[in-house]
């Protein structure tokens, strides 16, 4: 190895100032996004993979699934965008069992910053991967003809409870990344029962053709109270009809109702599976 | 002089010994894999942990480092108590975890910017250590591709360049030449003894007894959770018998008239007749020169004579009736 002097003029800017939780919350979210930059195929689940949805749903299936709106394409786009959303707690999964298994969380529990910072990075990194899948959705929908029918209020409306739903979804994905032993293993989960889940509402086809045991369940899905919010405040959709369940008469409340119940069940959950899980 | 650690932080000073293990204990159900672990190590030493596969070590070192709750007990490190003040024993000290904990998707020298901002370094200061820990390492090369296409030896060095960001006074190191070929070993030895000459303390474990002895001041022993002998390597190897003298004969037919002349002078002799060899007890070089003076006043030619001193292997054989060193299907590849 070569010969070099450490240079003692940094001694006295190398002193240890334990970083304010701003700071390390930033540093890690800097760390992910590079992941992002270094490997784009990871955003493949927010966008390839949603306009795949799009242009099956659309073209291959949406001669035969009849809406009460004018055209199927802008009827769906909401509900793409709901499942993108929900995935984000897969992405938050994919993460953290994959710095745990690599003993990275451990590293970061060996320097003098708070355990949160991990979650917290974590979580604003997932919103921010997701926020991109939104964006490039938006843009898909524009060129297949969805449009904004609703006033400016109502469409920023709509992005935030997407946003908070998202939130949401964080603590579900903290909880299985904690739980879960493997990246494999989220995956099989994440397929096996958040997959069903999405498209167990009113995501792409209307819930009225629905068995009615099953119609329930879909219009009790929160991911359709969110779906139905988007419709409505970006007028992509009449209102819900007299027989359809009370959360889709009250889409916005529920949305947020749905996102806080979520959030105040599970994060405490959460902190208490990934502490566990970081103890020994 | 090469100072790897005199940009060292002016820092709180502290008395006392750098690392106390007081009666440490730790329980997984109903095995105990670390069973009453008590050391000190002074500042500025090196202390080697010793012990085979599955003895725990990581286990204590994980302890030692707040990674992990003792089930009884506790350990100072810096004068910080573990489990009284987490925080400020972070503060204090650098890990290098068994695996490479790099993060294989950034650069080398991003990982090193990672750490520094977590530590809460400015940026300038970050940028300038980080091109010295590079070069240092030799990695200025590779600080800016991305460790994914490192080989298993300049991750372990980059994991060694992280640790060392905000050059802490206490260092832990887990098996960290495990895995890696005898040249990318040896260079990190004399990185470690660099730091050690610079006042760091370090704490290694390893599997291997060459390691402890070249660069450990004091050995702890460590198998099945217990510390089964500590000492410094030549306490350890006295404690384990005294030294052999060998003798080894020039033709075959003389080892019988060697054999006769050596028992006139010592107590005992052992025969190895494929080797044309005699082992006997020796005291020391006394008892050499002695017996050198023997076999040159008589007709016997030999090939070779010396004093065998007993290895850590024979240490350890000694102490546990199994060799430690680990076969070579144990060896786990750093990732
Ligand atoms: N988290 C854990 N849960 C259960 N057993 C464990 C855990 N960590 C280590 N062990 C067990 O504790 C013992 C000591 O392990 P370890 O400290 O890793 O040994 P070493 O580092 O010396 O190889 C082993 O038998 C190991 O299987
Ligand atoms: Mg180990």
């Amino acid at each position: 190895m070569t010969t070099t002097t450490l240079d003692t003029a940094t001694t006295e800017s190398l002193t240890i100032t334990p970083p304010s939780l701003r700071r390390q919350v930033r540093t890690m979210v800097w760390r992910n996004l590079k992941h992002i930059r270094r490997m784009p195929e990871m955003l493949a689940d927010v966008t390839i993979q949603p306009i795949m949805f799009v242009v099956l749903f659309a073209y291959v299936f949406g001669g035969s699934i009849s809406t009460d709106s004018t055209s199927y394409r802008e009827w769906l786009l909401p509900g793409i965008m709901a499942q993108t959303m929900t995935f984000s707690c897969a992405i938050v999964a994919l993460g953290l069992t994959a710095d745990l298994n690599k003993g990275i969380v451990d590293r970061f529990r060996s320097l003098p910053i708070s355990r949160a910072s991990v979650l917290i990075g974590r979580s604003v990194s997932s919103l921010i991967h997701s926020s991109i899948g939104v964006v490039v959705m938006a843009v898909t929908g524009l060129v297949i003809g969805w449009r904004i029918r609703g006033g400016v209020g109502e469409a920023l409306l709509a992005f935030g409870l997407l946003l908070l739903f998202g939130f949401a979804m964080i603590w579900v994905g903290i909880v299985s990344g904690s739980l879960l032993k493997s990246p494999e293993a989220v995956q099989g989960v994440m397929f096996t029962v958040i997959f069903p889940v999405t498209f167990l509402a009113n995501t792409f086809a209307p819930t009225e053709h629905m068995l009615p045991a099953l119609r329930v369940i879909a219009e009790w899905n929160p991911i359709s109270s969110l779906v139905q919010a988007m419709r409505t405040l970006w007028g992509n959709s009449p209102p819900a009809g007299p027989e359809a369940a009370w959360p889709l008469h009250h889409p916005v409340l529920m949305t947020v109702v749905w996102s806080v119940g979520i959030t105040v069940v599970l994060a405490p959950l959460a902190v208490r599976a990934f502490n566990r899980r970081t103890t020994d | 002089m090469t100072l790897l650690a005199s940009a060292r932080p002016v820092r709180e000073r502290f008395v006392g010994p750098a690392i106390e293990a007081e009666h440490l204990v730790k329980r997984f159900d109903d095995l105990t894999a670390v069973d009453d672990v008590s050391f000190t190590v002074p500042q500025g030493s090196v202390l080697g942990m010793l012990g085979p596969n599955g003895a725990g070590k990581t286990t204590t070192v994980r302890m030692m480092t707040t990674l992990s709750r003792p089930t009884s007990g506790t350990a100072r490190v810096a004068g910080h108590d573990v489990l009284a003040d987490p925080e400020a024993v972070r503060r204090s000290m650098g890990l290098t975890g068994q695996a490479a904990t790099v993060d294989e998707f950034l650069t080398g020298r991003e990982n090193i910017r990672l750490m520094g901002a977590l530590y809460g370094l400015s940026r300038r200061a970050i940028a300038a250590r980080a091109d010295q820990l590079l070069e240092r390492f030799t990695l200025t090369e590779a600080g800016d591709k991305v460790v994914k296409d490192y080989s298993g030896g300049m991750r372990r060095r980059l994991d060694l360049a992280v640790s060392l960001i905000a050059a802490p006074h206490v260092l832990f190191l887990d098996e960290p030449t495990t895995g890696l070929d005898p040249r990318s070993r040896s260079e990190l030895w004399e990185v470690l003894r660099e730091l050690v000459s610079d006042g760091t303390t370090l704490l290694l474990t390893t599997q291997y007894l060459e390691e402890a002895d070249q660069l450990a001041d004091r050995i702890v022993v460590i198998d099945h959770g217990r510390v089964i002998a500590e000492g410094t390597a030549l306490e350890l190897k006295d404690q384990s018998g005294k030294a052999a003298l060998v003798v080894t004969v020039s033709h075959a037919d003389q080892l019988e008239a060697a054999r006769a002349l050596l028992a006139a002078h010592v107590a005992e002799v052992h025969v190895d007749i494929a080797a044309r060899q005699l082992t006997a007890p020796a005291e020391g070089l006394t008892d050499m020169t002695r017996i050198a003076r023997v076999f040159d006043g008589s007709e016997i030619v030999l090939d070779d004579l010396g004093l065998k001193r007993p290895t850590l292997d024979d240490v350890f054989l000694h102490l546990t009736g199994r060799r430690a060193e680990p076969q070579a299907d144990d060896i786990e590849e750093p990732r």
